[in-house]
């Protein structure tokens, strides 16, 4: 080999350093900043109008109609859903497989799994004809002995996204207790209340670290199969149909790949975001890119076979409304959406396969916005042409939604980048503590020489990281 | 849905549709439409928004398909009508076919939709929640939405004086769908309750049968062997829960009698008798 590997990180990194540079971008917002979380928070306020007006007269400004009694609400439902997925991919399952890499990047991509799904419940909600009664769904005990209807994929749905938020934010808050002694230790003020609340009373002792390590790895067991059986499930809102287009048996392990690809897309845009916002150059590295478009890239793949097995078994399954509703969309009213779709899904990834592109972090940032509208218009192109071609030929009908309903979409990625905005200026978007193992891990392998050259800063084995109990 | 039940009637609810499913039914309330006789006047569907407090919903909603006819005249032009326009498009009148396996009764998360001892799928008002799901699961695509609240748009003072006290005026964000007129069947059923006799054969009529003028419209229980739409039913070899061959495979052209998407398996209750048309 001629080249020398890159490194992921600078393993010469002073723990110090690390804390100093975190604790950075979490202080004194810029005006960008401000001006950015304005304009989410003014995307909200539409959206909330929107939905006060949804709430007051119906269902009927969002221009849903008889064929189309779903349409994008339940699109960006899809969508988010399958955001929220490469959150536990990264800190879940590379944190099982010990790809260590993980460990820069995994934070934001967990806050992400947490606000998408926080944004993903709003649209089940939303798209209720009476939203006030929205309960009904839960099995509660009522006097009158009525449960909800254990058959319907809706139920699985409200049974499915409720713990896998409520355990990805738990995987979230638990993975943060090291770094938020951090702050606790370097901060005043009202920060200092709460992060002395939140961070547990760690001390960073040997107990601790022993517990903290057997509990994160139990949450990250206990979450992988959450993250396959909830976007399974939300399938099988429409594979338990019968509709063409819908009833199709790979559509779980399809959805799952489809929303690892938005999730990973999504992490791309918001690596080079946080990279160059908040000076993260030396933790978000150009190698770490390269992986994480690697993974993209071979998730698109994935996702391109699954398309294909899709449209074969249709094809050659000579079911007459699945073979016609296919050939609707390639060549109907919807086929600029479904060309765009495959064109950013299939082809598009193809430049995660160069290296020079990799590294070029404008182009990352674009081909990622692109990868997710490919995502956004598969959501699309399985919830609408189905209903607009279905069974019965007199209800066909082509449908875009109204004002009111695309404020409510553009709305829910207000309210992602406001949760996001918050986030990261009020707890750590880069875990410090994982970043120091990582930095000390690197620093062994190279071996007693380097060793001997080592600061002060890595102390033997019998050091902890993190939280270093004051 | 007591515990209790499920354990005593779990070999009931294992059987499939072929078997009859999981219900005793008191009756089989069915149709059986006459495609021959269908003139496509929409008296049907001027009854039931009469009968059943359908709001009008007005031009513009109408063109957005927001309309609620649970009756509605579905037009098509075939090759054949194309060619001979004189002789008029085919009209398919099209209600909830009160499948006996419905697929819009499983997918309802709070169970507002269900099947009745008298082999209806009922849809109570109160329960839903407007999930919509059951009209995306619905191959005929006959459950409608209350998108709005019409009651003060299309019952303006005093037409509201006109509203059938025997049924409900559905708020927004509900679902409704054709009942086969269920409040008729109640009142004949509770009247031979009291006077202790069998309900008989044309005296529940809904109110699209009652509005044909061509008498197209045949409405009756199938359990009740001598019933005319058991008849017609028997005549043309159209079972319950048996997958039916097409009328063209029966090759007889007197059997006629056909039941819409019989390849789906839902169990439509909804017999069409196919229009025969001269040939020119």
């Amino acid at each position: 080999m001629t080249m020398v590997t890159e490194k992921d990180i600078n393993e010469q990194i002073a723990w110090a350093k690390i804390n100093t540079d975190v604790l950075k971008s979490m202080e004194n917002p810029r005006p960008a900043y401000w001006i950015t979380l304005a304009v989410c928070i003014a995307m909200v306020a539409c959206a909330a109008l929107a939905e006060y007006i949804q709430y007051t007269v119906g269902m009927g400004p969002a221009n849903l109609n008889n064929p189309h009694m779903w349409d994008m609400y339940i699109a960006a439902f899809v969508f988010w859903i399958g955001m929220s997925h490469s959150g536990t991919l990264l800190s879940a399952i590379l944190h099982l497989i010990h790809a260590d890499w993980r460990k820069p990047i995994y934070r934001f991509a967990e806050a992400m799994t947490t606000f998408s799904l926080m944004t993903a419940g709003l649209f089940p909600i939303i798209h209720l004809g009476r939203v006030w009664n929205m309960y009904w769904v839960l099995p509660y005990v009522s006097d009158r002995g009525i449960w909800p209807n254990f058959r319907s994929p809706l139920v699985w749905d409200a049974f499915a996204i409720s713990t896998y938020l409520s355990a990805s934010m738990l995987f979230l808050f638990v993975g943060m207790i090291p770094d938020l002694a951090i702050c606790r230790d370097n901060t005043t003020g009202w920060r200092k209340r709460l992060y002395t609340i939140l961070s547990l009373g760690w001390i960073g002792s040997d107990q601790q670290w022993r517990n903290f390590r057997k509990i994160y790895l139990l949450m990250a067991c206990f979450l992988i199969p959450l993250a396959v059986s909830v976007h399974s499930i939300v399938s099988a809102d429409f594979a338990m149909s019968i509709m063409p287009g819908w009833h199709i048996t790979t559509f779980p392990p399809y959805f799952v790949a489809g929303a690892l690809y938005s999730g990973c897309a999504a992490i791309i845009t918001l690596f080079v975001l946080l990279r160059y916002f908040f000076r993260f150059e030396e933790y978000m590295t150009l190698p770490l890119m390269e992986k994480t478009a690697k993974l993209t890239f071979a998730i698109a793949m994935v996702w391109t076979y699954l398309n294909l097995i899709e449209f074969a078994s249709v094809w050659y399954g000579h079911d007459i409304y699945n073979k016609e509703l296919l050939i609707a969309k390639a060549t109907g009213p919807y086929a600029w959406i479904f060309w765009t779709m495959l064109f950013c899904g299939s082809v598009l990834p193809f430049t995660l396969a160069f290296k020079n592109l990799r590294r070029h972090m404008p182009t990352m940032f674009v081909v990622s916005l692109f990868l997710n509208l490919g995502m956004f218009f598969e959501r699309w192109m399985i919830v609408a042409p189905t209903l607009s071609m279905s069974h019965e030929p007199h209800q066909w009908d082509v449908m875009y939604g109204s004002i009111v309903e695309w404020a409510i979409v553009f709305g829910s990625f207000g309210w992602f980048g406001m949760l996001f905005l918050i986030f990261v200026k009020v707890f750590p978007s880069v875990s410090m503590y994982e970043v120091k193992e990582m930095v000390f891990h690197r620093k062994q392998s190279l071996g007693e020489e380097d060793l001997a050259r080592m600061t002060d800063h890595a102390k033997p084995v019998t050091q902890t990281t993190g939280g270093e109990g004051t | 849905m007591s515990l209790d039940n499920i354990l005593n009637h779990w070999s009931d609810y294992r059987k499939g549709a072929e078997e009859g499913g999981h219900h005793n039914y008191e009756h089989r309330w069915a149709m059986a439409i006459n495609l021959d006789l269908c003139i496509g006047c929409n008296a049907c569907s001027t009854a039931c928004y009469a009968e059943n407090n359908l709001p009008v919903v007005g031009k513009e909603k109408f063109e957005k398909g927001q309309a609620m006819h649970w009756m509605r005249i579905e037009r098509y032009w075939d090759q054949q009508e194309l060619e001979h326009p004189e002789q008029g498009a085919s009209f398919l009148p099209m209600m909830c076919q009160q499948c006996g396996a419905a697929t819009c009764e499983p997918v309802c998360p709070v169970a507002a939709t269900y099947h009745t001892p008298d082999g209806l799928n009922a849809q109570v008002y109160n329960r839903c929640i407007g999930s919509r799901y059951c009209s995306n699961n619905c191959p005929f695509r006959v459950r409608y939405f209350n998108f709005y609240s019409y009651y003060e748009s299309s019952w303006p003072e005093p037409m509201e004086q006109q509203l059938n006290p025997d049924i409900s005026v559905r708020d927004k964000g509900v679902m409704e769908k054709c009942t086969f007129c269920v409040q008729r069947i109640r009142t004949v059923k509770d009247k031979a309750f009291m006077e202790d006799r069998p309900v008989q054969d044309g005296e529940v009529i809904t109110a699209c049968a009652q509005a044909c003028p061509t008498s197209a419209i045949v409405f009756g229980d199938t359990m009740d062997e001598g019933s005319m739409v058991n008849k017609l039913w028997k005549k043309h070899q159209v079972e319950r829960g048996v997958y039916q061959k097409t009328q063209h495979a029966k090759k007889n052209a007197d059997l006629r009698g056909y039941r819409i998407f019989e390849e789906l398996n839902v169990d439509p209750s909804v017999m069409y008798l196919e229009r025969v048309r001269e040939d020119v």
